[in-house]
């Protein structure tokens, strides 16, 4: 057991944090959130050239073949600069699938493109009435000829409108609700029949409804086995999850700086307002769930890199409750103490307020995992 | 970054693990398990045992008995001790007064206490709280008047746990009164209990327990060779302790025991199925997740012998809201049979273990009191961390 980070980590950390504090102020960022594409090209040239979209991959595709806390310093770096750019959903979401689930050709013919910058993904998962219940897949994948046809609805696919691949989950089997009879399908965003219609959150990253009618998916698009895509679909919302809560460390990190910055320079009643005992105590439980939120997001990090299923599920869970708790607890309580200045949106507290909101919610909320953790314990 | 126990790691605790199984009595086991009051030979019992093995104190430097563990290895074996049902190691003399000891005595006092503080040779208390002085410690009166070779000591001591079992105790006194600055004037004495003039009085608390007592010094004759540090230097040792105090306070390892024992009684109550009971113990269950990890990320930064600085405030504040959340718990598993107390009739049939529930609820609203109540904690916080 130890707590260091190694020598490569230690790089990794500076790099993307000076490439952040120069390349990624407030100020870029609202440019880049602006533009038609919502994220920027130039951003994610120099996200391949110092290596950040390799982290999780094997050397055999020119990854970093990191561990998954490699990938906490990155999304703890992002979560601080509140970074919009779809790495999550091409690097945590797509790049993990064809990573874990890709046959070897699968693999060849994507992880060295996305690796370099270019190739992006998004999974295509939600629908209109599943909420977070992975099973809950109704889009269909109908036998036809040598491959299938896919019907249905997807909503607010993380980066879906930017992705060249959609990983697509649909049933090829079994009822809506079933574990069973769930497929996963690499789909070209351009592919006749996927319409895509993009949208700007709140929180600024871009999600899309992704529309399927009378998709063709050849045999070599099945990622996996036929069927049997739900384990797959688990494993990587997992990582996803713990991915968002290591952002979430980092988004809390802003929040706890820029708050406590602030008690310490703005004054009323003559006197600069942290000399208030009120305001102290907030602010030092502000500082409590900062650093209950790190321990939990490292401890999720490091089990699903070694645990069993059963053990993943449980710890992810467990992290994700107390990112949620602490995500709302500080967010709420940096907009309080930050006063009328905390509403506006030329703040960056603002900002991370909406993405902190978010990520509570991503990948399911607190009661979503306290029952899920309940079935694990 | 690893959290995962390396192979010398999991052998270490394999061997402490075992080692405790052919060493604690079961009797005394299950007195720590349903919350019985230890006795003093039964406490002193226990910390002779680990000395002799050669592991009561292994924080120490190695010359006077220390074990040269690294941090994950203490941490390990209080984990095991917790999960065991050991009885706590008294803190007062080897997690308190030797440090004080090794960081400011003198040569003659370390030969003379290290060595019967490391065998469990006298009981250790603490003489700091007063009437008057609680969470503003520096506001104490207690009298020392220097005559001669020795102080006299006069005033009183309150919140003294364990002041019953005390041989000795270690008290802050003003030797003088009339600073500007409270904190100056303090003095750090080294007190025998059979001295003439001391008078110790039980104080029954909230779950009718005796655990803390006043004691009171009428004209006490103090050694001056048991004054610690420079007389009126009281404080800066005081500060110094204050951090190893609340260093055993987050108690993670009896946490996760304690909230076993919740999980089981809550099956055996019916009230796993009631997600309005599970989903507050998760809650609770993930804090303590957290805080483990928080508690050996704060222990990596203290290698090296830096002492513990306001990050053990955060661990005490996190840690007794655990232990405290477990207790309501718990103390709902009983559900209507919880006042029960004790029969009237001696010989009654009685269902000792639930009894023990409510008042183990009432006992435990101190741990964020005592120590530095939570609220101070968080002004140290604010201050030494955050710099408001």
């Amino acid at each position: 057991m130890n707590f260091e980070y190694s020598d490569e980590q230690r790089l990794l950390s500076d790099t993307l944090r000076k490439f952040l504090g120069t390349g990624y102020s407030f100020d870029a960022r609202g440019k880049i959130i602006a533009s038609p594409a919502g994220f920027s090209d130039d951003v994610w040239a120099a996200l391949a050239e110092m290596g950040v979209l390799s982290v999780p991959f094997d050397a055999v595709y020119g990854g970093f073949g990191g561990t998954t806390i490699d990938m906490l310093i990155v999304f703890e770096a992002f979560g601080e600069a509140l970074v919009v750019e779809p790495y999550l959903a091409t690097v945590g979401l797509g790049g993990r699938f064809v990573a874990r689930g890709g046959s070897a050709e699968q693999r060849a013919r994507i992880l060295p493109a996305l690796i370099q910058g270019k190739h992006k993904m998004a999974f295509a998962q939600t629908e209109v009435d599943a909420r977070w219940d992975l099973r809950r897949v109704t889009t269909r994948a109908t036998k036809s000829g040598d491959g299938w046809v896919l019907e249905g609805d997807k909503r607010a696919v993380l980066h879906g409108g930017s992705a060249d691949t959609l990983v697509v989950s649909a049933r090829t089997g079994g009822a809506p609700d079933d574990a069973r009879g769930i497929s996963l399908f690499l789909v070209e965003r351009t592919a006749p029949g996927v319409a895509v219609t993009d949208y700007r959150g709140l929180d600024n990253l871009r999600v899309a409804d992704v529309r399927l009618s009378g998709v063709r998916a050849g045999r070599d698009a099945l990622l996996g086995p036929e069927g049997d895509g739900f384990g797959l679909i688990e494993d990587v919302v997992d990582y996803a999850t713990t991915l968002v809560c290591g952002e979430a460390v980092g988004a809390i990190k802003y929040a706890h700086d820029a708050t406590l910055d602030y008690l310490k320079t703005r004054r009323q009643f003559g006197v600069p307002i942290g000399s208030f005992q009120a305001l102290q105590h907030r602010m030092v439980d502000i500082l409590i769930s900062y650093e209950q939120a790190r321990s939990i997001a490292c401890l999720a990090c490091v089990k699903i890199d070694t645990a069993d299923a059963a053990e993943r599920r449980r710890v992810v869970s467990a992290a994700k409750i107390k990112i949620a708790d602490a995500a709302r607890h500080v967010s709420q309580e940096a907009v309080q103490l930050h006063g009328g200045m905390g509403m506006t949106e030329e703040l960056k507290i603002s900002h991370t307020f909406r993405r902190l909101t978010m990520i509570a919610q991503a990948f399911g909320d607190a009661d979503h995992h306290l029952a899920r953790f309940g079935a694990a314990s | 970054m690893d959290l995962n126990y390396s192979p010398e790691e999991t052998a270490f605790r394999d061997e402490v693990h075992a080692w405790i199984e052919a060493n604690l009595p079961s009797d005394l086991r299950d007195k720590v398990l349903s919350y019985g009051e230890l006795t003093k030979d039964e406490l002193l019992g226990w910390h002779k045992t680990l000395a002799k093995k050669g592991w009561i104190a292994p924080h120490w430097p190695r010359e006077w008995g220390g074990t040269d563990w690294t941090v994950v290895q203490r941490y390990i074996f209080e984990e095991e001790c917790g999960a065991a049902g050991c009885p706590p190691i008294v803190p007062f003399g080897v997690r308190m007064c030797a440090p004080v000891l090794l960081r400011f005595g003198t040569d003659a006092q370390k030969q003379r206490f290290l060595p019967r503080i490391y065998n469990g040779d006298d009981f250790w208390v603490q003489g700091y709280s007063e009437p008057g002085a609680g969470s503003d410690l520096a506001s104490l009166k207690t009298r020392a008047v220097r005559d001669g070779d020795h102080y006299v000591v006069t005033g009183q001591k309150i919140w003294t746990t364990l002041g019953h079992y005390g041989d000795w105790i270690f008290c802050l006194v003003r030797t003088d009164p009339k600073t500007e600055k409270r904190q100056d004037g303090i003095s750090f004495l080294l007190v025998d209990m059979k001295s003439p003039g001391i008078t110790v009085r039980p104080i029954v608390l909230l779950d009718q327990s005796r655990e803390v007592n006043e004691v009171f010094f009428d004209d006490v004759a103090v050694p001056a060779e048991n004054l610690v540090h420079e007389e009126n230097k009281g404080w800066t040792v005081a500060k110094f302790l204050l951090g190893y105090e609340r260093m055993g306070t987050g108690n993670i390892a009896v946490c996760k025991r304690e909230l076993a024992r919740v999980k089981e009684l809550a099956a055996r109550a019916g009230l796993l199925d009631d997600p309005r009971f599970t989903d507050r113990l998760t809650r609770v269950e993930v804090e303590l997740m957290a805080l483990e990890i928080t508690n050996l990320r704060f222990l990596d930064q203290l290698r090296g012998g830096r002492p513990p600085g306001a990050e053990v405030s955060l661990l005490k504040i996190k840690g007794t809201e655990i232990q405290q959340a477990l207790t309501e718990l718990m103390m709902q598993t009983a559900g209507p049979l919880a006042p029960i107390f004790r029969p009237v009739a001696p010989d009654a049939p009685f269902d000792a273990f639930t009894a023990t529930l409510f008042p183990r609820y009432c006992n435990v609203r101190k741990a964020t009191i005592y120590a530095g109540s939570n609220e101070i904690q968080r002004n140290i916080i604010a201050k030494a961390t955050l710099g408001l």
